[in-house]
C-alpha cells in the first residue's frame, strides 16, 4: 500500500445511495424534467436508460454538493482519506473551477500571488475573478527541447524575499510536459514566509497512488491541490476534486463559501458518482494500475527513441532544480529532428492515422497515458510514429523554437481586463497592452494574457504556430487576426 | 447439445445454423469456438465471427495465397500476418521455391485450437521452412529487419484483436520490409453490407496512399457475410494481370478447388458497385 487507510475504501456511499434510489422506483414530480429519460426517447437511446435514470436532482437521501451533509460527505471523507489530504471537495465544473477557488480562498483583491508564467488560463482568469496581482517567476527553460520547466528554487526564494506580503504560491505539478518542481522545498520556502502553497495538480491524479512517482501535493505539505480526476484518474470529464491539506483546517467553511460562489446548485450525479467510484477503484487497485502504466509509458519511450528523429525525453533531462522530477507516464516527444512542428505531426497522426494525441506544439507533442491504454494503442502510436519518418524523416531544418517567452506585465489582468480596449488587427498591435488571451489549445498556456505587452517576440510566436497549422484560442476575434488592447496611445 | 448458432452480418440481419458446440475457450485476445454441422463440417468461430468452415475454407485460402504467388512465383520470403489457423500456410507449402514461411499471430491458443480441432486444415507446422512467432502483427512489421517478397494480411475483422491490421501504420510499415519487387494480400471484408463497405473504402484509401499498385479481387465465400468477399493485391512493382505468370504456375501442377488461371483474371472484374465504392468508376 502506498498509504495506510484510516478508512474503508471498498464503500462507496454515493454510489450506494444512487442503487438504492433507483431501487425506490420513486415518482419525481421535481427536476430534471426528462424523469429518468422517458421525457426524452433519443437522448435515452442513445446515453442509455441507466445512464438517464441516476441523472437526479439532489434530495434528502443523495445529499447536496452545496451542503452536504450526507453520503456526499462521507464520499468525500473518503476521498480525503484515499488522497491523504485533509478534507476534499468534489467539483462539477472541471478542475478550472479549483484552481480559481484555490485562488480565491487564499488571495484577496489587491493582494500578491507568486506563480510561474506556464499556467493554465483557469489560473490567470482567477487572477481576473479574484483581482489578485501575480507576480511572475520565470519557470526557466531547457534549452535543447525549448520547453518551460518547473521553476527554479533560487528564483522562487528571490521572488520571496522580494515579495514578503504576497499571500501565495501557485505551482504546476506537473506542467503540461510532465516536468515537476522541487514540491518540498518550495512548500518550506514558502510556509517560512507564511504564504500558502496552491498546487495545479490537474495531471498528477496518478501521483497519489505511483510508488516511484514524483511526490504529490499533499505528500509535500502544500495547502490545496487542484486535481483532475477526469483526466488521468478515469471519471467523467468535467469532473474534479479539491485537496485541502492541514495548513487549511481553520479555513474549511470558507473553502466552502468560497466554492459555492459558482457551483452550481444543481450538480450533476453521473459526475459525483464517478468520483466516488473512480476514488474507489483508485484506493484499491491504482498502485497496480499505475505500475503497468507506467511499464507501458517506459517501453513506448524505448521504441519511440529507436526510431530516430524522435526524442522521447525522459529522467536523464533532470537538472535537479527546475526540472526537479519527471511524470514518466507521459509521452512527451520532441520532433525537430524530424524537421516537423509538433502540431504537424499532431495533425498527421489525428488526420491521417486516427490516432488524436493531447496536443502538439512548435516542437513536441505529448501523448497521455493512463488508466485505459492498451498494449494495441501503444502499438499504433509507435507503427504511425515510424511511419511518419519513413514519409516524412528529414534532416533537422530548424532548431528548437522556445515554447515559453517571459511576459513584459505593464498591469494586473483585472485592471487590463476590466479597462476600456479597442480591437486593432494584430500586425499594428506591437507594443501595445492586451486585454485579453492567446493561446493554443490545448495546452491552453497563454502566450498573452490581459496586462502584457505584445512584444515582437511574441507576434513573432503567434504568427510562426498559426503558419504551422496551430488554432488559436482566447482572443475575441475567433480567427485570431485582431487583437484587444487598452485604448491608449 | 444441439443448439442454433447465428452470427448478425448486421444489425437486423443474421445468418444461423444447427451446431454441436465441440469446444470453447476464451484466451487473452478473443471467445474461440468450434462447432460441429451437417452442411459445413466442422466451424471455427472467433468472437460470435465466422472464421472457417471446412466446407468453404479453401476458396478463402486459395485466393488468398495463390492470386499472389502465381504473380510473384520466385517470392522465397513470406510473412502471414494472423492466419493462426494454418490455412494459408497449407496453401503456401505448396510452393518448393519458398524458403521461408513467418507467421505472427497475436494469439497464441488459435494455433493451438486448429491443430488439435482441425488438422485437416492447418498446414505443417512442423515445416523447417515455417516459423510461428506469437506477438502484435504490427509491432512485428514495424520492428522487424528481415525484409520479405510476400506479405498475407490473413486478419480478423477490425474490431477487435485485429484493429491494428486495418491502419496506415500498419501498411506503411508493411511497405518498409518488403522487397523492391514485393506484394502484399489481405482480406479486405465484404462490400455488400453498408458497415462493411465502409471498411472496404477505408483500407482502400489507406493502401492506395502507399503502394503504386493497389487492385482488388473477389471470391465466393458462402459463409462471410453476404457471400461477396474482396482481397485487396497491393503491391510494388508487378500487376496482378500483367505479370502473371501463367506458364510456369501450370507446370507446378498444383491441385486446387477453387483457383484456376481464368478464375485468377476473372476475380479482377470487379461489379460496378464496388468499383464506385473504391471511386475506380
Ligand atoms: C494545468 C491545467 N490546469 C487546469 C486545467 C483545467 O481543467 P478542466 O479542463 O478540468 O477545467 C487544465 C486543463 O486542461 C490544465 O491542463
Amino acid at each position: 500500500m502506498i498509504r495506510e487507510y484510516k478508512l474503508n475504501q471498498e464503500e462507496a456511499p454515493l454510489y450506494d445511495a444512487l442503487l438504492e434510489y433507483r431501487k425506490q422506483r420513486m415518482v419525481s414530480f421535481d427536476v430534471p424534467g426528462h424523469k429518468q429519460g422517458r421525457g426524452n426517447p433519443e437522448l435515452t437511446e442513445f446515453l442509455g436508460k441507466y445512464a438517464m435514470s441516476v441523472d437526479v436532482n439532489s434530495m434528502k437521501m443523495l445529499d447536496n454538493l452545496i451542503h452536504p451533509v450526507g453520503v456526499i460527505k462521507e464520499a468525500q471523507e473518503l476521498a480525503a482519506d484515499a488522497f491523504g489530504a485533509y478534507s476534499a471537495f468534489f467539483m462539477t465544473n472541471g478542475t478550472t473551477s479549483a484552481v480559481q477557488a484555490m485562488v480565491l480562498a487564499t488571495v484577496d483583491p489587491g493582494e500578491k500571488i507568486i506563480m510561474p508564467r506556464n499556467v493554465h488560463r483557469s489560473a490567470i482568469n482567477a487572477l481576473i475573478l479574484s483581482r489578485a496581482i501575480p507576480v511572475y517567476v520565470d519557470p526557466g527553460v531547457n534549452e535543447k527541447l525549448g520547453i518551460p520547466l518547473g521553476m527554479s528554487i533560487g528564483n522562487i526564494e528571490k521572488t520571496i524575499r522580494e515579495n514578503p506580503e504576497a499571500k501565495a504560491i501557485l505551482v504546476n505539478n506537473p506542467t503540461y510536459y510532465g516536468i515537476c518542481p522541487n514540491l518540498k522545498a518550495i512548500v518550506e520556502l514558502a510556509h517560512q514566509a507564511g504564504m500558502k502553497v496552491l498546487v495545479d495538480e490537474a495531471h498528477g491524479t496518478h501521483f497519489y497512488f505511483e510508488r516511484q512517482g514524483p511526490i504529490s501535493a499533499m505528500d509535500a505539505g502544500a495547502d490545496l491541490a487542484a486535481i483532475s480526476t477526469h483526466k488521468t484518474g478515469g471519471s467523467l470529464t468535467q469532473s474534479s476534486i479539491l485537496l485541502s491539506g492541514p495548513g487549511m483546517a481553520d479555513e474549511q467553511g470558507y473553502l466552502r463559501q468560497i466554492i459555492n460562489l459558482t457551483l452550481t446548485t444543481s450538480s450533476s450525479y453521473l459526475l459525483l458518482s464517478s468520483l466516488d467510484i473512480t476514488r474507489k477503484y483508485l484506493a484499491l487497485q491504482g498502485e497496480k494500475i499505475y505500475q503497468r502504466v507506467l511499464e507501458y509509458a517506459n517501453y513506448a519511450r524505448k521504441e519511440i527513441n529507436n526510431i530516430g528523429g524522435f526524442y522521447a525525453f525522459g529522467k536523464t533531462e533532470i537538472d535537479h532544480d527546475a526540472f526537479y522530477d519527471f511524470d514518466q507516464t507521459k509521452l512527451s516527444i520532441h520532433t525537430r529532428d524530424i524537421g516537423l512542428a509538433g502540431i504537424e505531426i499532431y495533425d498527421i497522426l489525428r488526420d491521417e492515422y486516427q490516432i488524436q494525441i493531447e496536443f502538439g506544439d512548435l516542437s513536441n507533442v505529448l501523448a497521455i497515458l493512463s488508466i485505459g491504454d492498451r498494449p494495441v494503442a501503444i502499438e499504433r502510436l509507435l507503427g504511425a510514429l515510424s511511419d511518419i519518418k519513413r514519409r516524412y524523416g528529414k534532416k533537422a531544418d530548424q532548431i528548437a523554437v522556445n515554447e515559453y517567452n517571459q511576459p513584459k506585465v505593464v498591469m494586473s489582468p483585472a485592471k487590463a481586463f476590466y479597462t476600456k480596449s479597442k480591437q486593432i488587427p494584430l500586425e499594428q498591435t506591437l507594443g501595445k497592452v492586451c486585454t485579453e488571451f492567446v493561446m493554443c489549445y490545448p495546452p491552453g498556456i497563454p502566450i498573452l494574457a490581459p496586462g502584457e505587452e505584445i512584444t515582437a517576440e511574441v507576434l513573432e510566436y503567434i504568427n510562426y504556430a498559426k503558419e504551422k497549422g496551430s488554432s488559436m484560442t482566447g482572443a475575441e476575434d475567433l480567427a485570431t487576426e485582431k487583437l484587444n488592447v487598452i485604448d491608449q496611445p | 447439445m444441439t443448439m442454433w448458432f447465428t452470427e448478425n452480418h448486421t444489425k437486423d440481419v443474421f445468418f444461423a445454423f444447427k451446431a454441436k458446440q465441440l469446444f470453447s475457450t476464451r484466451s487473452d485476445f478473443q471467445q474461440i469456438d468450434i462447432y460441429q454441422t451437417k452442411d459445413f463440417g466442422k466451424v471455427l468461430v472467433m468472437d460470435e465471427r465466422i472464421m472457417l468452415t471446412e466446407k468453404d475454407e479453401k476458396i478463402y485460402h486459395e485466393m488468398i495465397v495463390h492470386v499472389p504467388m502465381a504473380v510473384h512465383i520466385d517470392a522465397e520470403d513470406v510473412l502471414i500476418i494472423g492466419g493462426g489457423d494454418g490455412g494459408a500456410l497449407r496453401e503456401l507449402q505448396r510452393y518448393p521455391g519458398i524458403k521461408s514461411i513467418d507467421m505472427v499471430e497475436i494469439d497464441s491458443e488459435v494455433p493451438e485450437v486448429a491443430q488439435r480441432f482441425l488438422p485437416e486444415i492447418a498446414g505443417d507446422f512442423q515445416d523447417a521452412r515455417f516459423t510461428l512467432m506469437i506477438a502484435d502483427g504490427l509491432k512485428y512489421v514495424r520492428t522487424t529487419r528481415k525484409k520479405y517478397d510476400l506479405i498475407i494480411v490473413d486478419s480478423t475483422d477490425p474490431f477487435g484483436p485485429g484493429e491494428s491490421l486495418f491502419t496506415r501504420e500498419f501498411y506503411g510499415n508493411c511497405f518498409d520490409i518488403l522487397r523492391t519487387d514485393g506484394l502484399l494480400v489481405n482480406q479486405h471484408e465484404s462490400p455488400y453490407y453498408r458497415l462493411d463497405a465502409r471498411e472496404v473504402q477505408s483500407t482502400y484509401e489507406k493502401t492506395k496512399m502507399i503502394f503504386p499498385i493497389d487492385k482488388l479481387f473477389q471470391a465466393h465465400i458462402p459463409t462471410y457475410p453476404s457471400g461477396h468477399w474482396l482481397f485487396g493485391f497491393i503491391s510494388k512493382k508487378y500487376d496482378p494481370l500483367e505479370d502473371l505468370q501463367d506458364v510456369r504456375w501450370s507446370k507446378l501442377d498444383i491441385d486446387t478447388f477453387y483457383y484456376n488461371l481464368a478464375l485468377h483474371r476473372g476475380s479482377f472484374a470487379l461489379p460496378n458497385y464496388v468499383l464506385e465504392l473504391i471511386g475506380k468508376k
